[in-house]
């Protein structure tokens, strides 16, 4: 991380580290709070927004951006549990352990997947197909226990239909493989 | 999207009333309206499907200039989405599919669809009062123009033409409003004290972080009233003195989130928040800030912290932010339910709302019913209600035959109460003498399949995850609790351990420094007063009544292998 972070050190503020697109989204957000040290958290969602997550470089981008010491930057990061330091899967597998779902059974769908596809909480497959996360509580409690698949959130969910969800994204990309000419 | 929007500049009671005279008069020349619930719950049962489905049909039929239908908010029988409802027939539709739509448009003029009824004479919605959520979703949460035709903003200039800042304070103190977020301050001596330090500049945040597992009424809330939240701040704002506001919504509220934005946007540019606010002195302008999942946000100079752009720790009180909070000012925070109570407040009169409730907890409060009972979803009583009210009328009781155990209250800083004190009365201070708490409002029923060594562990497990380290007694005493609670349910604990946990709960409760460490205890403290004998069923014959942690009748203790050594 050094090595990387003198050499990001040397960025001017305005310049972005890649003519990647998505930067200027970064930039645009810091902007409206006049790079501000208190848009930190703001800028670090912008970030997660359009890259999915956070890596070293977008880290020391920020930093040095908004004046902030690194350490601060990161301290942060990893202190909001909504940041994640590290890439997700394809799709996006969140189920609710608030305790309306835990009682109706939300272990019971951790499990599952689990068992089904070996796969723990925090993690993603070998074949980066899907992450599965657990949420603190979505206040979708009317309909426990909970869960968001890529971003659409579904309700009264049983491990047989989780995993049928799951199913359909492997088969998607099985089903994609075969088309590709490689 | 048939909608009709405004484009003028809101200056006057007069310009107000004239907007909304136009705005109704527009809505009466549809002979039929139909609003389809578009809350986090039905939208995930695909009502906008449904809603789009039925502006399809209407079109088809070619009745676009007879029938309205618009998006509408939450109705609160959750378990029966996704909802449509009729107001002028007063029906109610419940899991209706893209499929009925024919049926319910059909129906419009005439006989109901009797199959997709939903009861709304009976009890879930008869023993309600609802103050916050008057509008019973019928109205379009992303239209001023429905908003100000309902009512709204009238509150906010009545409040800057006719009462002075101090008259608005004593409003607030006459009507006994006390704190939604779960301590139960009494507002208007928050606002006084805001009130009367003298500064430069002074904020209002709302807290919206509403982390409490198993609560969404501030969600519901937000989601459906944005506009009524920000009136309730914009006459806070003139009452203290503050010219900035924040909202700091939790990043898992998408919707709340966009809701706020656009309301903040479309009541800027028709000069309901910004500068000069009715042509009168008040400016106000409001910001929205995400939380990124950290509970202890929750509490307020946690959240302070984390808008400064900082990790959200707790600082010790005093100072309070009533007189040193965001960039060391003034600030009044208060929670999204509670700047929601302020139009009515204002509308019908201090008076009016201390009627409600008891001598001590006036108003009404929302809760979040959930867990093991018919009815989940949100509902509204005025405070005093009796939990058997709330659970057995209200809720309908426990579904699939089982036998009600607990209702969990206050997220993790509440406690499990048994059915003996069932007849209690929902008011602060009651809730406090039970070993649990008001909190936001989650309300979580628990039937004889859930294991209270379980659910204690549970929470544990939550407040220990989600300490923020700052202070030792919450950040060792959590996690060691949890520790022994997880030997208690592998039947690995002793008597000697439950009253060295004991004594461990009184250590956190009384020497952590913020609200999360002191309400952390309290769900073992509670099981154990009321439900000692399932702890002594897991130390002593290590078997798990409720069967949670080994089938009912196995040994929970972890089988031995016999080859190991």
């Amino acid at each position: 991380m050094s090595v990387k972070t003198r050499a990001i050190r040397k960025i001017d503020a305005v310049k972005v580290p890649s003519d990647d697109k998505r930067w200027l989204i970064v930039a645009a957000a810091m902007r409206k709070h006049g790079s501000a040290q208190s848009a930190l958290i703001e800028t670090l969602h912008s970030v997660q927004s359009s890259f999915g997550y956070l890596d070293d470089i977008a880290l020391a981008f920020v930093a040095h951006s908004l004046r902030i010491p690194l350490s601060k930057v990161y301290g942060v990061a990893t202190f909001y549990s909504h940041f994640r330091l590290k890439p997700q899967g394809k799709h996006n597998c969140v189920i609710c352990m608030g305790t309306a779902c835990y009682i109706k059974g939300s272990v019971k769908l951790l499990q599952k997947v689990d068992q089904k596809y070996g796969l723990k909480v925090g993690n993603t497959t070998s074949d980066n197909q899907f992450s599965l996360l657990e949420a603190r509580c979505l206040g979708a409690c009317g309909i426990a226990p909970a869960g968001i698949f890529d971003g659409r959130v579904l309700g009264n969910l049983s491990p047989a239909l989780v995993e049928s969800q799951l199913d359909s994204w492997l088969k998607e990309s099985t089903a994609n493989e075969t088309k590709s000419p490689s | 999207m048939i909608d009709r929007k405004i484009t003028q500049q809101i200056s006057s009671a007069e310009d107000l009333a004239k907007v909304a005279a136009e705005q109704l008069e527009w809505q009466a020349q549809y002979q039929h309206r139909v609003f389809v619930c578009m809350g986090t719950a039905c939208q995930s049962v695909q009502s906008g499907a449904v809603l789009a489905a039925l502006q399809t049909e209407i079109k088809n039929k070619g009745r676009e200039n007879e029938c309205l239908v618009s998006p509408g908010g939450c109705q609160g029988n959750c378990a029966s989405a996704p909802l449509v409802s009729v107001p002028e027939q007063d029906l109610l539709y419940q899991t209706v599919q893209p499929a009925d739509v024919e049926e319910i448009v059909d129906a419009l003029a005439g006989k109901p669809v009797s199959r997709l009824l939903c009861d709304n004479k009976g009890d879930f919605f008869s023993k309600q009062n609802r103050v916050v959520t008057n509008h019973r979703g019928l109205l379009n949460p992303e239209s001023i123009e429905d908003y100000i035709a309902a009512g709204g903003f009238r509150a906010l200039l009545k409040a800057l033409a006719e009462f002075s800042p101090d008259n608005v304070v004593q409003e607030l103190q006459k009507s006994g409003l006390r704190g939604r977020g779960g301590a139960g301050y009494p507002t208007g001596l928050k606002w006084s004290t805001v009130a009367k330090a003298r500064a430069e500049q002074k904020y209002v945040i709302c807290n919206a972080d509403e982390g409490d597992p198993g609560a969404f009424m501030n969600r519901s809330v937000l989601e459906d009233y944005p506009f009524r939240v920000l009136e309730g701040m914009a006459i806070a704002a003139y009452a203290v003195g503050a010219s900035k506001g924040y909202v700091y919504v939790r990043a898992e509220y998408p919707l709340a989130v966009e809701r706020v934005t656009k309301a903040i946007r479309s009541a800027e540019k028709h000069g309901l928040l910004g500068n000069k606010i009715g042509s009168m002195s008040l400016d106000f302008h409001v910001e929205i800030r995400l939380g990124a999942g950290a509970f202890v946000c929750g509490e307020e100079t946690a959240l302070i912290s984390s808008i400064e752009g900082g990790k959200g720790l707790p600082c010790p009180r005093p100072p309070y932010p009533a007189e040193s909070g965001l960039w060391g000012m003034p600030t009044l925070i208060n929670n999204v339910e509670t700047f929601a109570n302020v139009v009515p407040i204002i509308t019908n009169g201090a008076e009016w709302y201390a009627t409600i409730g008891t001598p001590r907890s006036k108003g009404t409060k929302t809760f979040a019913l959930s867990g093991r009972i018919i009815n989940t979803g949100l509902v509204e009583v005025p405070l005093g209600t009796s939990l058997r009210q709330m659970i057995f009328d209200i809720g309908g009781g426990v579904p699939d035959g089982h036998k009600f155990k607990a209702v969990q209250t206050g997220g993790p800083a509440g406690g499990c109460i048994p059915e003996e004190h069932l007849d209690a009365t929902i008011d602060y201070e009651t809730l406090m003498e039970l070993g649990s708490f008001m909190g936001s409002g989650g309300m979580i029923v628990m039937d004889d399949s859930s294991c209270m060594v379980d659910v204690a562990k549970f929470f544990m497990q939550f407040c220990a995850a989600e300490s923020c380290g700052k202070c030792v007694p919450c950040r060792v005493g959590t996690a060691h609790m949890h520790d022994m609670l997880d030997r208690i349910t592998k039947g690995e604990g002793t008597m000697e351990e439950l009253g060295q946990l004991e004594s461990l709960c009184d250590v956190v409760k009384f020497t952590s420094l913020c609200g999360l460490g002191q309400g952390a205890p309290n769900p073992v403290l509670s099981t154990l007063r009321f439900f000692k004998s399932e702890y002594l069923a897991h130390i002593v014959e290590h078997t798990c009544p409720a069967g949670v942690c080994a089938p009912i009748g196995q040994d929970i203790r972890r089988p031995t292998c016999a080859l190991s050594p």
